[in-house]
């Protein structure tokens, strides 16, 4: 077993860090914040929120007058001023009194909590469906009948991230392509996943599902206000967990309309770009951004990987051997690891790129270029 | 219940055994590390359980503050990612496993024998041997950090697949861990059975058992019957990463919800686990400082029963958000719901029992009520997360790291320093320094409601648990967290300072050494001698 | 009231505990190292696997020795036979629970899981992701065939199976035997059943292995076919290493009344060997009726 030391080193590195930050901190630029639950936008995230307030105010006044005679006693009944100490020590009635009345307290809660449940759990007769999956660590929305299908990942820049540059107002909570939904119309989502467990969350719909590889879980959604709502996975799903967010924009049917066919046309001038002559500059170029966005995740910039994680590429045999593996790996994932496959996920275009760069990139270049006609190929 | 000091005269067979056999049993304890090494003496075993949760506390209140430094401001400043799950991950682990469940089993073990008028634990060489398993299993958890991949980094919980297929090649040294850990469990919880039902002395009646031996004797019942749960949802683990089964893939017919109803089957008793000896403590501290007897004795333990009773059948309240199908989450609703109903009546009593007594506040006391208070305020946000509907919006949100910190903190944490404070004197026949407790009840108290309290809000505002950077409308609750965690932290310096204080200064405690204690334990000596109670004490 | 009070038995210091926490580690971290071996680590790990069986061997061997040692001479009262009957008790129960887990989640799988893949009950949308998928048991074919490769065949339960019930049940009554002749004093029959016992026990565990023989090469039916495969081999695996260590057990108390040792009143450690015995049976007979036959 090798031994790495790398908790030794963090450790060592931070205690470098920690100085830094003592005397040289930056005030962290600020957004407004918020102490309770939001309403939301959805009838039931209303519910949820008065069920939220309801259970809050009980909670409190239960604790005033539990906690009222426990303060009273402590301040009266000390011995310091001379208490002496009673010798009750039952009753039967005050014993049956604090376990009814409890009891009575909660049936009182359940019961709207009750018809609350049962609505959220009504998915029917939607109006538009649309398979949300979740993937290590990004979102992919496809519209089931609109023959929409896109992925949806981080927009904050590295540099925010490592406190290279200003952090945004939206820093961590702003996606490449959010979710677009028109305004009134009941949304079914079909959520899964496809590798470990995500967890679907929008605050402002009261909507959290877990997303669980092979099987759909549902749920649903009437946004009332037009805008932009954000929220986070909400489940523990590895290295990148805090850095897959969710973004709706809940626009106008007119608006809506416009932007499906926009989407549309965009994914048929996708398919085209396969046709275009690349250079090996081109696709070193946008293969290097492919890279960042979708690969370097796991086996990092470096292309060194993590050990015992994600495996380098650089040096890697797939990488400087048969472009065959090489496309294949990057095209169909390897099933039951953390590999995907990207060909659903990238043009071939994109793909060709991606593996020129990889076979290129790191001082150990292979030489070739993988056209897209090449991925064209292999995928048929 | 004041036991007199005669005891039952004992037709002392014993010698003969002696000589027989050359097998002594009036041995004091043996000189140098052997004694701790191969002891099966009850009041050592103990001690080395309550030594070790305390280097187990230290270790995960460490990978804690680290966390709460990273998340001091937005931003990756410290630890990256991968690095910070894996210290959230161990921070979940070692507290649970390694930091509250040992220093229970060790107050168990010192007060048990002591309070039912036993000799000593009812299987002295496998209490020895529950104990020695720990160190190596935390050991052998620990080393995972440091391989290819690091440690566990897929929560305490471990959902799979993100512990199986996805997880560092280290996973199966930590399943390892868990199968050692369980059967250290196992056999303790055997023992504390056996003790409770078997040892008493001849008229200690289980109605006359001092709650914290009922509480105990209950909390046994749930180890025994859900460690091996965990054990064979591990194995389950074990055989999907390495031997292609496919339990939690449905690519071969299994679900990764299997898991996690596993897992809560014995992960919701876990947490009940954690609390009922602390409320077994509180029980004992604060009639002693009322100067008073407890109210209601017999609700208290028919409370804690239905406690556990209701513990097996709500597991499903921490997956309200998986997909389950409506019954069963109206079911688990309701059913946790109830746990509100005994768990109240304790309360009740509680505050019953201070009600018209005539009260001072020593450390424990303080450490009792504060205990009142914020595991009340900790089991009011458990009930609000009850509601399922309102759970889709608290769930995996940092509202339930607030909620499990207040009961688990100031909840279990503070019993059991409550719970030492209170029996310290006992146990090396010192007193510990009063002032210097009372500064360090007070520390940790307004430091531990910095650290947690604002989490509720930063929760409920939506962010996520688990997560090493986030956005910035949560920085300023975050910023004052870290501060709290820090104050805490520190604080418990004086606690360590004060208890080896106690050991080596003389301050000579008397037999009683509080005014108002009660039970067998409060007739011995201070310190308690080596062996006690060979012969069971008169009980009246 | 003044009753005589026989001392209850404290034992000295004793090195078995620290040996036998040692033994386990070892154990654990060899097959730890095995199983994730990388380079040297395999033999590593083998050395440590070794080292922490015959320690641990060692430990139990000469941890009951010493128990029966202190037994024979007369260091233990009535009460301690108490503290090992519910210990014996507490143990035996929470192996139910260890199986318990097992069947817990055989039943999930064939009454949730299953169905709601192929499309049946609350969840079944799922079907979506897995079409052409249908609810049978035994799960011929999983979900994804390409990943898990169902079974060609099912074990037949009406013929090794119900042997191996027969056998099973019947050694349950041969040691009820033994155990009724050891308290009527008949050592001989004591013994005689005991052998039985273990004899039965031994073609029972031969059996099993045929089976398992068979169902790798002949029915396809492994670990890795599915879900099915899974249940199957974790349910029965668990159950035949229990077999196996009860007639170890068994074998060592057959030694101990071959040299003379347990009294028709006392004889707590054959008895426990007993419950154990008879816990396996009824575990087995819950396998029969919901692995093999359902
Ligand atoms: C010591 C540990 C402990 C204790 C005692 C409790 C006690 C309770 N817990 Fe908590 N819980 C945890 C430890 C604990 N919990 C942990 C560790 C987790 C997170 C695990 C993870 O995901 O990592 C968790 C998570 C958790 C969840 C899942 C949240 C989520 O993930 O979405 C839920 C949901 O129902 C819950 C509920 C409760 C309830 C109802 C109680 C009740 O027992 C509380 C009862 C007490 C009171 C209610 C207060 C006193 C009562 C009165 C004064 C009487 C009158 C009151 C009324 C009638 C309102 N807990
Ligand atoms: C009994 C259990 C227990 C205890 C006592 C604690 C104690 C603390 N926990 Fe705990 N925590 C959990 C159980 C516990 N936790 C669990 C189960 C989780 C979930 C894990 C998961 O998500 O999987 C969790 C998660 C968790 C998170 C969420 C992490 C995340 O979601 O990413 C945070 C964040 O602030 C946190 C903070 C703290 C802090 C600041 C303390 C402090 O109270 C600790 C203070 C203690 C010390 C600091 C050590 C003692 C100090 C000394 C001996 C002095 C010497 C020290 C120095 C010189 C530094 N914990
Ligand atoms: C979520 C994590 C993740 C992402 C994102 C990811 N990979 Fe991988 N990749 C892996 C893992 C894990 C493996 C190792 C699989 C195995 O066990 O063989 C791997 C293996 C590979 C290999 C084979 C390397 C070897 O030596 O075995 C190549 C090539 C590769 N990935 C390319 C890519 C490309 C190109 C992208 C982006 C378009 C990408 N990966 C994105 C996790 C990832
Ligand atoms: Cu995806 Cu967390
Ligand atoms: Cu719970």
């Amino acid at each position: 077993m090798n031994l790495n030391f790398s908790a030794i080193k963090i450790i060592s590195s931070i205690i470098s860090k920690l100085i830094v930050i003592v005397f040289f901190a930056a005030p962290a630029a600020h957004a407004d914040w918020q102490l309770n639950m939001r309403e939301g936008v959805t009838e039931i995230s209303r519910a949820v929120y008065g069920l939220h307030m309801i259970i809050f105010w009980v909670c409190v006044v239960i604790a005033i007058i539990v906690f009222g005679v426990m303060f009273w006693s402590v301040v009266y009944h000390r011995k310091s001023r001379g208490a002496k100490a009673q010798n009750f020590h039952e009753s039967i009635y005050v014993e049956i009194a604090w376990t009814v009345i409890p009891i009575f307290i909660l049936v009182g809660m359940a019961i709207p909590a009750t018809t609350t449940l049962k609505k959220m759990y009504d998915s029917t007769e939607s109006d538009i469906d649309i398979q949300v999956t979740g993937y290590q660590w990004k979102w992919r929305y496809q519209y089931l009948n609109e023959g929409i299908d896109f992925f949806s990942s981080l927009a904050t820049p590295k540099e925010q991230i490592y406190n290279q540059a200003e952090k945004t107002s939206n820093y961590l909570l702003e996606v490449d392509n959010p979710l677009v939904i028109p305004l009134g119309k009941k949304i079914r989502f079909l959520i899964t996943a496809n590798d470990v467990i995500h967890s679907w969350w929008v605050p402002d719909f009261a909507v959290k599902k877990d997303a669980i590889p092979g099987f759909i879980n549902e749920s649903w959604a009437i946004a009332e206000v037009p805008g932009i709502y954000r929220g986070q996975c909400a489940e523990l799903c590895g290295k990148d967990h805090g850095f897959m967010p969710i973004v709706v924009e809940v626009k106008s049917q007119v608006d809506y309309d416009a932007w499906v066919i926009e989407q549309q046309q965009a994914q048929i001038a996708k398919a085209k770009s396969a046709e275009k002559r690349w250079t090996l500059d081109d696709l070193m170029h946008s293969g290097k951004q492919i890279y960042a966005k979708n690969c370097a995740a796991c086996h990092q910039s470096s292309g060194e990987g993590i050990a015992g994680a994600f495996p380098a590429l650089k040096g890697s045999p797939i990488v400087q051997g048969d472009p065959n593996e090489h496309i294949n790996i990057v095209l169909n994932g390897k099933p039951g690891t953390a590999m995907q496959a990207f060909a659903e996920q990238l043009s071939a275009a994109e793909l060709a790129a991606v593996i020129t760069y990889e076979r290129n990139a790191w001082g150990d270049s292979v030489g070739d270029i993988i056209s897209p006609r090449q991925i064209v190929k292999f995928q048929q | 219940m004041t036991p007199s000091t005669e005891q039952i005269v004992s037709k002392d067979i014993e010698d003969q055994a002696v000589q027989a056999t050359g097998f002594e049993d009036h041995h004091g304890p043996a000189k140098g590390f052997s004694r701790w090494l191969y002891t099966t003496n009850h009041k050592d075993i103990g001690s080395m359980y309550l030594w070790f949760s305390l280097a187990m506390f230290m270790t995960g209140g460490c990978m804690a503050l680290l966390v709460r430094l990273e998340l001091f401001q937005p931003g990756l400043q410290f630890l990256e990612p991968e690095f910070f799950n894996q210290m959230t991950t161990m921070h979940g682990l070692i507290m649970v496993f390694g930091a509250v469940m040992p220093a229970f089993v060790g107050l168990a073990n010192w007060m048990i024998p002591m309070m039912i008028g036993a000799p000593d634990m009812a299987l002295p060489r496998l209490n020895n041997w529950s104990f020695w398993i720990l160190p190596f299993a935390f050991s052998m958890m620990l080393m995972t950090l440091f391989m290819d991949g690091g440690g566990p980094n897929f929560g305490w919980t471990f959902y799979a697949p993100l512990s199986t297929t996805f997880a560092p090649p280290s996973v199966t040294f930590f399943i390892f861990a868990v199968h050692m850990m369980g059967i250290s469990s196992i056999m303790g919880a055997i023992n504390v059975i056996v003790t409770i039902l078997n040892m008493r002395a001849p008229d200690m009646k289980m109605m006359k058992l001092p709650l914290f031996v009922w509480t105990w004797l209950i909390t046994a019942f749930l180890l025994i019957l859900v460690m091996p749960v965990l054990a064979g949802v591990v194995t389950m683990m074990l055989m999907d990463i390495h031997f292609g089964t496919s339990f939690f893939s449905a690519a071969g017919g299994g679900d990764p919800v299997l898991f996690q109803h596993i897992f809560w089957f014995f992960g919701h008793p876990e947490v009940y686990i954690m609390i009922l000896p602390a409320f077994g403590i509180i029980s004992e501290i604060i009639p002693t400082f009322s100067r008073k007897k407890l109210f209601g004795y017999s609700s208290m333990v028919y409370a804690t029963s239905s406690i556990a009773f209701l513990s097996f059948i709500v597991w499903a309240h921490h997956m309200f958000t998986v997909g389950m199908p409506l019954a069963g989450e109206l079911f688990f609703m309701f059913a946790t719901m109830l746990i509100a109903v005994p768990t109240g009546v304790k309360v009740f009593n509680w505050v019953a029992t201070m009600f018209r007594g005539s009260m001072t506040f020593e450390t424990p006391m303080l450490f009792a009520i504060a205990f009142v208070v914020l595991f009340s305020i900790g089991g009011f946000s458990g009930l609000m997360l009850a509601i399922a509907p309102a759970d889709y919006q608290y769930h995996d949100t940092y509202f339930v790291v607030a909620h499990f910190h207040y009961v688990l903190v100031p909840g279990s944490i503070f019993s059991i320093m409550a719970g030492v404070y209170y029996w310290l004197p006992k146990w090396t026949g010192n007193y510990y320094d009063e002032q210097m407790g009372k500064l360090h009840f007070w520390l940790s108290f307004i430091g531990i409601n910095i650290t947690f309290f604002p989490m509720h809000f930063v929760g409920l505002a939506g962010m996520p648990r688990r997560i090493p950077d986030y956005a910035l409308q949560f920085a300023d609750f975050n910023a004052i967290s870290s501060v709290g965690a820090f104050i805490f932290g520190f604080s418990q310096l004086l606690f360590i300072y004060n208890v080896v204080c106690c050991i080596r200064k003389r301050n000579q405690a008397s037999k009683q050494v509080w005014e108002g204690a009660n039970g067998l334990e409060w007739t011995l000596p201070s310190p308690a001698p080596y062996h006690t109670f060979t012969t069971p004490p008169k009980v009246d | 009231m003044q009753t005589e009070y026989q001392k209850y038995y404290v034992p000295k210091q004793s090195y078995f505990p620290i040996v036998g926490s040692v033994a386990l580690f070892c154990l654990a971290f060899g097959s730890g190292s095995i199983l994730t071996a990388t380079g040297g680590g395999a033999d590593l790990g083998m050395m440590l696997l070794f080292v922490g069986v015959l320690l641990l061997l060692f430990i139990i061997i000469s941890w009951f020795s010493t128990v029966a040692a202190e037994s024979r001479q007369g260091l233990y009262s009535l009460q301690m036979d108490r503290s090992f009957r519910w210990g014996m008790g507490w143990f035996i129960s929470s192996e139910v629970m260890f199986f318990a887990a097992f069947f817990g989640a055989l039943f999930y799988i064939r009454v949730l899981a299953v169905p709601w893949l192929a499309g049946e009950g609350d969840k079944g949308v799922s079907h979506m992701l897995w079409e052409g998928f249908v609810n049978q048991w035994p799960l011929m074919t999983t979900p994804d065939p390409s990943l898990f490769k169902g079974p060609e065949k099912i074990v037949d339960p009406w013929h090794i199976p119900l042997l191996n019930t027969i056998l099973l049940v019947t050694s349950s009554v041969t040691l009820t035997l033994a155990h009724r002749a050891l308290k009527l004093n008949h050592r001989q029959w004591t013994s005689i059943w005991l052998a039985l016992t273990v004899v039965l026990g031994i073609t029972f565990l031969y059996f099993q292995v045929i089976e398992y023989h068979e169902a790798y090469t002949e029915l396809g039916l492994t670990l890795a076919s599915g879900v099915y495969g899974s249940t199957f081999f974790i349910l029965t695996g668990f159950h035949g290493l229990h077999v196996t260590i009860g007639t170890l057990m068994l074998v060592c108390i057959l030694v101990r009344v071959l040299e003379g040792e347990f009294s028709a009143e006392q004889h707590f450690g054959f008895e426990a060997v007993a419950w154990y015995w008879h816990f396996v049976d009824v575990v087995w007979v819950g396998l029969f009726i919901f692995v093999y036959i359902l």
